[in-house]
């Protein structure tokens, strides 16, 4: 029997939710342009008003907003209400310079915190479940974001963020945690650290798990799901957008729902801006429909993915995107070729037992790029034979090959010597010995 | 009659080697054998040592990726001619050998020879029938 936090609006029918989304988005756009400078200056450089846009018809003329907005605008200007309705600020990590600055109303906090319910509930959760939010709590928006869904679904919330991997196996053990949110890449770990620990995760209650913030491949679900002995479910959020919450799998493990009656997508080919049919790869670009703080329209997110409006077994009419294998700019364009890490990250969990504990080192200092992998050796890769291990470097390299069609050196390093995250993981360095 | 012998794997970096070799020292550890299989990126570390599970203990928690291989200790004649006459045997019996190395010290007047065979159960079924001294392990580890 399919659970639903809120049946009716995520089974409803697709033609009466279209009516009321056309008419949420008629009053974002008017509470941008009326409220937000940056929205009123790109209106009227396309010679929009307000009153052009009457529905979810209209929504393609609308202009786009970037990341490069955000910063621009920096700290607040986005935001559509004064700071003594924000009730909380939360910024992304921010690689490069100042961090990107998002708001909430008590409104938005409350819609955060439903649509994080409905992720837990996609995947069968109930009150009566233990959930163990294990990404950061902070700044970042994953681990609140997760917590609330957590509170406001009624379920046991342990708020117990990330790292101190060895307390975290205690308390899903002692606690009888049956709901696990956290990265992909630190579920590999809490199951590594487990396995040295003599513990077998599978023993626990671990029903469901709760994925993302960063993009993981279908044979790391594979070994999340066999080493934890849990449902993995991917979910898909930014925090432009709300956070954790945008869009999530059901148990049919075949496509993320997007929460669309708030977040409306839309998939374009991103060097035209044109949107492209359902069913087709290009740049997922989102709508705030209901967000108070920060009326976003049509922002790019960089995430590749395509759209799937076939009716889901689950019954939710929500449509659904798949799951997003890289970003515009995680692409990697090496001697010519577009290289994505998560190829490289497919290739060597296909090959047995390895763990995607790799470094991907692009060094150019030459005038041509060259490509070079660290795997680290575990016990499993291990061979006291030279040949053996020789042997394993020439089949990743052989694999690498086929896949990639360039050729990469592959290193084997010694385990622990990959820098671990407990966030995002950062998977490439950039050499250049000239600098 | 089969000696465990650790293997680590060991990236060709500077200081790498002295960090296993500090380790097992200051746990206590005493290497008996040792070698080192090199390739021009990384290195099999192969030790005899007077505490196997001990070592092995101390080598996974400071995050070394190590394993236990079985392997054959012989006795052959400290003389000339002592290693041709086993490996004589050896061949006549078809039998494979991976790698071997020697001990410094004895535990009679015979040399002592480490070897890692393809058919660990079939080698020393050889080696008895041919009238071969193979050590016990802990002799071995105590030589």
């Amino acid at each position: 029997m399919t659970l639903f936090f809120q049946k009716a609006l995520e089974c409803e029918p697709v033609e009466q939710r279209r009516a009321r989304q056309s008419e949420r988005l008629r009053a974002a756009v008017h509470r941008a342009y009326e409220r937000v400078p940056l929205y009123r200056r790109k209106f009227d450089a396309a010679a929009l008003t307000p009153a052009d846009i009457r529905g979810l018809e209209d929504i393609e003329k609308i202009p786009f907003t970037v990341k490069d907005d955000f910063r621009a605008e920096y700290p607040f200007g986005l935001f559509a209400e004064p700071l003594e309705k924000i009730v909380r600020l939360h910024a992304s990590s921010g690689t490069t310079g100042k961090p990107t600055v998002v708001g909430y109303t008590r409104a938005d906090i409350d819609l955060w915190a439903d649509c994080c319910a409905r992720l837990l509930v996609n995947g069968g959760a109930t009150p009566k479940d233990v959930l163990q939010v294990a990404y950061g709590y902070g700044l970042f928006t994953g681990g609140l974001g997760l917590h609330y869904g957590g509170e406001r679904l009624g379920a046991t919330v342990i708020p117990i963020s990330g790292g101190n991997t060895k307390k975290q196996l205690m308390l899903m053990q002692d606690f009888g945690t049956t709901l696990l949110a956290c990265t992909p890449s630190y579920a590999l770990q809490l199951a590594e650290v487990a396995q040295e620990e003599g513990m077998d995760l599978r023993n626990l209650k671990l029903k469901a798990g709760f994925f993302g913030a960063e993009p993981w491949t279908e044979e790391m679900r594979q070994q999340i799901e066999l080493r934890l002995g849990l449902k993995a479910l991917d979910i898909y959020g930014l925090s432009e957008v709300i956070g954790p919450g945008v869009a999530g799998e059901c148990l049919e493990q075949s496509g993320l729902h997007v929460f669309e009656d708030h977040f409306y997508p839309e998939v374009i080919d991103p060097a035209t801006g044109r949107p492209v049919p359902d069913g087709t790869y290009g740049e997922l670009v989102l709508t705030c429909l209901t967000r108070e703080a920060i009326p976003l329209l049509r922002y790019r997110t960089r995430d590749i993915t395509r759209l799937d409006a076939t009716p889901c077994p689950c019954g939710r009419t929500f449509r659904r995107i798949a799951r997003l294998t890289g970003r515009t700019d995680d692409m990697l364009i090496i001697r010519g070729v577009n290289v994505f890490p998560s190829q490289i990250e497919s290739v060597l969990m296909r090959i047995e037992q390895v763990e995607p504990n790799y470094l991907i080192v692009v060094d150019r200092t030459g005038v041509m790029a060259d490509l070079e992998i660290k795997v680290e050796v575990n016990e499993h890769l291990f061979s006291d034979e030279v040949r053996k291990l020789e042997a394993l470097r020439a089949r990743i390299a052989s694999e690498m090959y086929s896949v990639l069609g360039l050729h990469a050196k592959i290193t084997l390093v010694e385990p622990r010597t990959l820098e671990r995250s407990v966030g995002k993981v950062q998977r490439v360095v950039f050499v250049d010995h000239k600098k | 009659m089969k000696v465990k012998q650790i293997s680590l794997f060991m990236e060709n970096r500077a200081g790498r080697l002295a960090e296993v070799a500090r380790i097992l020292g200051q746990g206590g550890i005493n290497i008996r054998a040792l070698s080192l299989a090199d390739t021009s990126d990384f290195g099999i570390l192969r030790l005899i040592v007077n505490d196997v599970d001990r070592a092995l203990a101390l080598l996974r928690t400071t995050g070394h990726t190590v394993s236990v291989t079985d392997v054959i200790a012989v006795e052959v004649s400290d003389r000339p001619g002592g290693l041709a006459d086993v490996l004589g045997t050896l061949e006549k019996a078809g039998l494979n050998v991976e790698y071997m190395y020697a001990f410094v010290e004895k535990a009679t007047d015979k040399a002592v020879l480490v070897f890692r065979f393809e058919d660990t159960d079939r080698a020393l079924e050889v080696l008895r029938k041919a009238g071969v001294s193979v050590l016990d392990p802990a002799t071995v580890y105590s030589l």
